[in-house]
């Protein structure tokens, strides 16, 4: 019997694909390139849902009408949005939940030390990986095929329909078995080329130092967003949408490991000193807004600095105020031990810190609102929460560029359809980080990742089905 | 004599700050989940965690006696192994847990029983026991003697019995007290320090008595053989703990009616003993054969293995105890009875006799976490951190 859906990718929007295929009628296979413990790509890292809804509802208080989620959006993307397609994703957020409620997804109150959330985003209990176990676990019940260790890296098409995809299964012996899946539908849903070194190169070039900076930047998520499906259907005419040098980046742990390292890599304590570079300099207002308002655009800041790295410093009076990272700090009883610790040019270190302490003006000190702690003839100037950098110990935490997803990915509409010139495939859709662009070309707002693969993994399953089903009656009829 | 394993496990403490390895390696790990915190949901543990930036030995011995092993943390953990960050909650809490029974265990020199209670030990201890007890009635020729109908007290006189029995009994209850009362004083200082109210005791209790963290947090209940939610694991244990329950009320009963009131055993349905033992017997049996089957499937990552023993010990002594109660009932007037009583008094001597340095402990430990946790939330919370 031949199948009627075949889903490419195995995170969060494949899964919400694959079992509205599957609810829809349709036989369903799943191809995750991952092996089974890594399974869910980025999804498995995430935490919570954006949602809009008119009224308090289970884990939610008060009200996130459309209108305020679609300005948050506008506000974010700077305008590099669909409002059309946003839209769609903002009220499909209003009504998805009783659904994954159905597929075994579970909902908590907002976290303790989540800014703010509680009105706009519903967390998954246990995260994004409880949620992947529950879609699977689902997925398996409805007698969907799975494949784990499966990597597409082949799709076949006879003008802009979908024929058959060429897959390489990883078999546990290293051997690799090719196997051609024809299916009367498909779904991309297989993420962004985030984990992919090269095509980082590619995207961030040389700097004027002679640097690779991409080679210092660390991935957030998954080590199987390769991209080897996103460049594969670009070559082959897919509509392209969103600026290839374009990541999110967000300032995390030096520490952190080159892959999965997720959200416990973060670190806090930004706003409450002072960030040097290489060169022993500040570069940028660290007290400019709440820390994580601004932590996503210290990757970017940190990437633009020698050798991609900076120092986050602080004093002892910063102790317990914030997260203390996971890794421990490098402390120091003075700064110029911390200086020589850190491998800092101690000259160029005390004047930063002498110029920037000697700046600080005097106020109330209030962490938790934009205070009146200020300098005064800084370069840069710091906004808030300046407060000399004056009492042992000291602690430095080194901090990289964390790239958390790609924006390049396919054009779609309305229907998560795969366009060719403009014009859409009749059976071929994509969901998920391949498509998010469409609707957030730069920027991001927490949860909003996981909203768009929802609404566009579920709609695109559903249009799959629709296309199978229709495709088939056609056959029976004729 | 001081082996080198010991004195090196002395000096890691030492340079870790008093902790043994297995507490630092709850640190270690709590230090990851106080970044990520997607777990808050489950349980108490992670609640508890949220409030605290540093783990001290009093903190990591209160939060490992509040973890109860569900797995919830473990499925849903981003860096559980084969992650580097190798996040294993169950596991390293469990690791904890058994080495807090030996370390508040009175008299400390018997704590280290823990290590050796096993399976083998247990079933070991009961046969003995059970033989030794044959071999008396055989020495009095009453093994074989069918005469005996009814009557235990023509077998065992009851004197001998109480004379056997409590000062094991006695003996378990002070040394369970005085344990749970050591362990007590250490964490009420990092608990916040403020006294157990009402309030508190009411929703600990309940906590307690209704395994109400073996519910996943939405009522699914908790994993075994994989990342699916079952409530298979608090039913099994709902079983056991009340027909273990009804049996000691049955047992009780008993005596009121013996010294109170006369009434002397063997009792038969409808009398209150009989009915509270059979409805308890029989409860104990399923639940502790399921227990089992849990064990015996459960998820390879989950829990502590070396003490998978202790467990199993527990659990068999538990059910034999049950099914030879059981038989010894239906065996009544049967040639069989007087070896079936003696088997049953020795299985549940050895019981008894291993109670404070068994899995028994769980309950007394777990419940005196659950209160200081009841009473720790009612308290401000001291941190303040950015962002909250």
């Amino acid at each position: 019997m031949s199948l009627d859906v075949l889903v490419i990718g195995g995170g969060n929007a494949a899964l919400c694909a694959a079992l509205m295929a599957r609810e829809a009628g349709a036989s369903v296979r799943v191809l995750e390139s991952a092996p089974r413990e890594w399974r869910g790509g980025n999804s498995a890292h995430t935490r919570n849902l954006r949602c809009m809804h008119d009224a308090p509802q289970d884990v939610l208080v008060d009200a996130y009408p459309e209108e305020e989620f679609w300005q948050d959006l506008l506000k974010v993307t700077g305008g590099l949005t669909d409002e059309k397609l946003a839209r769609l994703v903002i009220r499909h957020s209003a009504t998805c939940r009783p659904w994954m409620v159905k597929h075994g997804v579970r909902f908590q109150p907002s976290l303790s030390g989540a800014l703010h959330t509680a009105r706009t985003n519903a967390f998954f209990m246990g995260g994004g990986k409880a949620l992947m176990n529950a879609y699977y676990r689902s997925a398996e019940n409805l007698g969907i095929k799975i494949d784990y260790n499966a990597e597409v890296d082949e799709v076949e098409l006879d003008g802009n329909r979908f024929v058959a995809a060429s897959v390489m299964h990883k078999l546990p012996n290293g051997d690799i078995r090719r196997e051609r899946i024809e299916a009367k539908a498909c779904v991309l849903a297989s993420g962004g080329f985030e984990s992919n070194r090269e095509w980082l190169r590619e995207a961030w070039g040389k700097n004027e130092r002679g640097e690779y900076p991409s080679d210092q930047f660390l991935i957030r998520g998954t080590r199987y967003n390769q991209g080897v499906l996103l460049k594969h259907m670009l070559a082959q005419g897919a509509d392209a949408i969103g600026d290839p040098t374009q990541a999110h980046m967000v300032a995390i742990d030096a520490r952190a490991p080159m892959y999965d390292g997720g959200i416990c890599t973060r670190i806090d304590c930004v706003s409450l000193g002072v960030v040097v570079n290489a060169e022993a300099k500040r570069f940028y207002d660290e007290g400019e807004d709440f820390w994580p308002k601004r932590y996503a655009i210290w990757g970017r800041l940190v990437a633009q600095q020698p050798r991609q790295v900076a120092y986050s410093i602080i004093d002892a009076k910063a102790v317990g105020r914030f997260m203390p990272p996971v890794f421990e700090g490098t402390q120091a009883s003075s700064l110029t031990e911390l200086a020589q610790k850190l491998g800092l040019d101690e000259n160029v270190f005390m004047q930063t810190m002498n110029d920037y302490n000697s700046a600080c003006q005097s106020g109330t000190f209030d962490h938790t609102t934009l205070d009146d702690c200020h300098t005064a003839g800084a370069t840069p100037e710091k906004t808030h929460w300046a407060r000399p950098i004056d009492t042992a110990p000291f602690y430095a935490y080194a901090v990289r560029p964390g790239v958390t997803f790609t924006y390049p990915g396919l054009q779609t509409d309305e229907t998560a359809a795969v366009h060719f010139n403009k014009k859409a495939s009749s059976n071929l859709f994509v969901a998920g980080e391949m498509m998010a662009g469409n609707v957030l070309g730069k920027g991001y707002t927490a949860g909003v990742g996981m909203t768009i693969g929802t609404a566009f993994g579920r709609i695109a399953g559903e249009q799959a089905a629709k296309a199978a089903l229709k495709s088939g009656s056609q056959h029976a009829n004729a | 004599m001081q082996t080198l394993e010991t004195l090196t496990q002395e000096a890691v403490a030492l340079a870790q700050g008093g902790l043994t390895a297995n507490e630092a390696e709850v640190a270690r790990q709590m230090h990851f989940c106080n970044g990520c915190r997607y777990c808050e949901g489950f349980c108490a543990v992670f609640p508890a965690m949220t409030r605290r930036l540093e783990f001290g030995k009093a903190d990591i011995h209160y939060m490992a006696n509040l973890c109860h092993n569900c797995g919830a943390c473990l499925h849903s953990c981003q860096y559980a192994p084969p992650h580097d960050f190798a996040i294993n909650v169950p596991r390293a809490m469990a690791k904890v847990r058994v080495q807090t029974y030996a370390d508040y265990a009175w008299p400390k020199s018997l704590g280290t029983l823990y290590k050796h209670n096993g399976l083998a030990l247990s079933l070991a201890l009961a046969a003995s026991l059970s033989v030794f007890l044959l071999m008396a009635l055989q020495l009095n020729g009453s093994l074989w003697n069918s005469h005996v109908g009814n009557n235990f007290y023509d077998l065992f006189p009851h004197n001998l019995l109480v004379s056997l029995f409590a000062p094991v009994f006695l003996f378990s209850t002070l040394a369970l007290t005085l344990g749970v009362r050591h362990f007590w004083k250490e964490i009420t200082p990092a608990t916040s320090g403020a006294a157990l109210n009402l309030d508190a005791g009411a929703e600990a209790t309940n906590a307690a008595l209704q395994l109400k963290y073996l519910d996943g947090g939405h009522g699914d209940g908790c994993n075994n053989e994989d990342d699916a939610f079952t409530l298979s694991r608090r039913r099994a244990h709902h079983l056991t703990f009340y027909g273990f329950m009804l049996c000691f009320a049955a047992t009780s009963v008993a005596t009121i009616y013996h010294y109170a009131l006369g009434w002397v055993a063997p009792y038969d349905l409808p009398q209150l003993p009989k009915i509270l033992g059979a409805i308890g017997g029989v409860s104990l049996l399923l639940g502790t054969a399921g227990l089992f089957k849990l064990n015996m499937t459960r998820h390879p990552l989950h829990g502590d293995p070396e003490q998978k023993s202790m467990d199993l010990g527990f659990i068999a002594l538990l059910f034999f105890t049950s099914a030879t109660g059981l038989a010894l009932w239906l065996a009544r007037g049967h040639a069989l009875m007087p070896a079936l009583l003696a088997i049953h008094l020795g299985v549940v001597m050895a019981l008894f006799a291993t109670l404070p340095y068994s899995k028994f402990a769980h309950g007394i430990f777990r419940t005196a976490a659950l209160l200081r946790f009841a009473v720790e939330k009612r308290q401000p919370n001291r941190l303040g951190l950015g962002g909250e």
